[in-house]
């Protein structure tokens, strides 16, 4: 009973009491942001300052100024092709990345480049994309299409590789086993074990293509993004406001027709 | 339909193994010319199915030959290897149906050795294709679910999908692995009856894999007994003796 006694007290102790260390990494993190502030000269005055100037934006910005509705629209129209045919193009293209770079159907000697390749398409943000080929095919829509094809490849053909290799290999074996060819087990084995993912993945690149093509447009990709822009540095903020209200009610639309499609499958 | 030849397969001195130096297979002969069910019998993991598969070169053999049909099955390789696999059905104990297509879509896919993909893509199977594939749904008894999703269906009706579809390749040779030990005993006795149906109706050899003792006596014209990676016995059914068992399962325990 002694020895129960002694040992019962020496568990009193908390063991989940925070260590010194752990509280020195605390207060280091709250210097760390202390000294940032500083250094960014965010002090309060600063902070009060640029709400005041706010506050000027927000009451120019409305109403919203629906009058220049052909330019608005023509920004639109244009948004929305660039969103659609990169879209189809990423969405085709991917699925051949997708099926390279699957690592039970191919050997590694062609999923190790294929995956460099994707990995690539996403180490940029679709902004850095759209800078180079602006500056690469000129400006306009085709830098913007190409920026998002390069976008959605980097994320779509990814995700196409990742369902291919989670597929059942039995009817893989099965179709194999008729003396199909590669192809025809791809067609009859593979697709119909992914077709609803794919169709899954594919609505929600639409998806978020509809949303980047508003945004290649600001660095010259064609595009609503490309009115906004001009709209900002002309100090239009009515105007401003009617755009952003405009992409509001598209990437809506937008989500609503996805939901849909993946509602179908 | 495509008849025996006078040699249907000939198996001579196959080796085969997984890893190195642990052969599963170790020097298998086997010789069928006759039309009908030959069964394999042995314990789980004596390399009954490393053999049905190395025949349609699922897997690869390490050694020896394969005779079938002119040819030896173990030194082909791409296109002619898949001609070769079109006329060498293989019935599968998970049945392996591509579960999101119709069970005729499933049937149909045992003639994707003689298509096209551009062919298999669009669904344009020929018109004799077609009749032949509901013909054999009317023999397995599954013509009302022809439209009906594979996933939707029991293990029996599975299996049923499965054996019209190897049978749909017009094989010279039918392939079973296990094909009975996924299901209830009434239902394995309905695909072992199909099977024999089959194996008259085209007058081919079908060679499966049955851990049934039982069964196999019973539809099996030949039995071959397999242990450790060799054949022990090979010979009429009703020739097989408790001894050979033994040798073959190992002990006598599970005899009653």
């Amino acid at each position: 009973m002694d020895g129960l006694a002694k040992s019962s007290a020496k568990h009193a102790v908390n063991p989940f009491k925070a260590s010194l260390l752990n509280r020195a990494l605390w207060l280091v993190v709250v210097a760390y942001i202390f000294y940032s502030a500083s250094s960014l000269g965010l002090s309060l005055e600063r902070i009060l300052l640029g709400f005041s100037e706010s506050e000027r934006l927000l009451t120019r910005m409305f109403p919203p100024d629906f009058s220049r509705a052909g330019l608005l629209m023509d920004g639109v129209a244009e948004s929305l092709q660039i969103a659609i045919i990169s879209s189809f193009f990423g969405i085709v293209i991917s699925l051949f990345i997708g099926l390279l770079a699957a690592r039970n159907m191919m050997p590694i000697m062609i999923t190790a480049p294929v995956r460099a390749f994707i990995a690539l398409c996403r180490s940029f943000h679709p902004v850095i994309i759209a800078i180079i080929f602006v500056k690469a095919v000129g400006f306009g829509a085709l830098a913007g299409i190409l920026t998002l094809i390069f976008a959605s490849i980097g994320f779509i053909a990814k995700l196409f590789a990742e369902a291919i290799e989670e597929i059942s290999f039995n009817s893989v074996e099965a179709i194999r086993a008729t003396g199909a060819s590669f192809f025809s087990v791809i067609i009859y084995a593979v697709m119909p074990q992914v077709f609803t993912r794919f169709i899954g993945f594919a609505s929600y690149q639409l998806d978020s293509n509809l949303r980047n093509s508003t945004m290649v447009g600001i660095v010259g990709a064609g595009g609503l993004g490309g009115t906004l822009f001009s709209a900002f540095q002309r100090f239009d903020y009515d105007f401003v406001s009617a755009i952003l209200i405009t992409i509001i009610a598209i990437i809506l639309v937008g989500e609503m027709l996805s939901n849909l499609v993946r509602r179908i499958f | 339909m495509a008849s025996t030849s006078s040699n249907a397969i000939k198996i001579n001195d196959l080796h085969h193994e997984y890893i190195a130096g642990k052969p599963v297979l170790k020097g298998i002969n086997i010789d069928i010319n006759e039309s009908g069910i030959v069964a394999i019998i042995g314990p789980s993991g004596t390399g009954k199915s490393t053999l049905l598969k190395c025949i349609n070169r699922l897997n690869d053999p390490s050694s020896g030959e394969i005779l079938f049909d002119g040819a030896d099955l173990t030194k082909l390789q791409g296109k002619a290897l898949r001609k070769m696999r079109r006329h060498i059905g293989m019935v599968f104990q998970e049945y392996n149906l591509v579960e999101r297509l119709t069970v005729l879509e499933n049937v149909l896919s045992g003639r994707l050795g003689y298509m096209s993909s551009w062919d298999a893509w669009r669904r344009n199977y020929k018109p004799e294709d077609l009749k032949h594939a509901f013909e054999l749904l009317e023999v397995v008894g599954l013509t009302d679910f022809a439209n009906q999703r594979a996933d939707g269906l029991s293990g029996g009706q599975r299996q049923r999908v499965g054996i019209a579809r190897a049978v749909m390749q017009g094989p010279y040779l039918l392939l079973a692995d296990e094909p009975t030990s996924s299901l209830d005993p009434k239902t394995a006795v309905e695909i072992m009856e199909l099977m024999e149906t089959f194996a008259q109706r085209n007058d081919i050899p079908v060679l499966l894999n049955i851990h049934d003792v039982n069964l196999a006596k019973r539809y099996a014209k030949r039995i071959i007994g397999m242990s450790n990676g060799k054949v022990h016995y090979d010979g009429p059914p009703e020739d097989i003796s408790e001894a050979d068992l033994k040798v073959i399962y190992g002990g006598e325990s599970w005899m009653d």
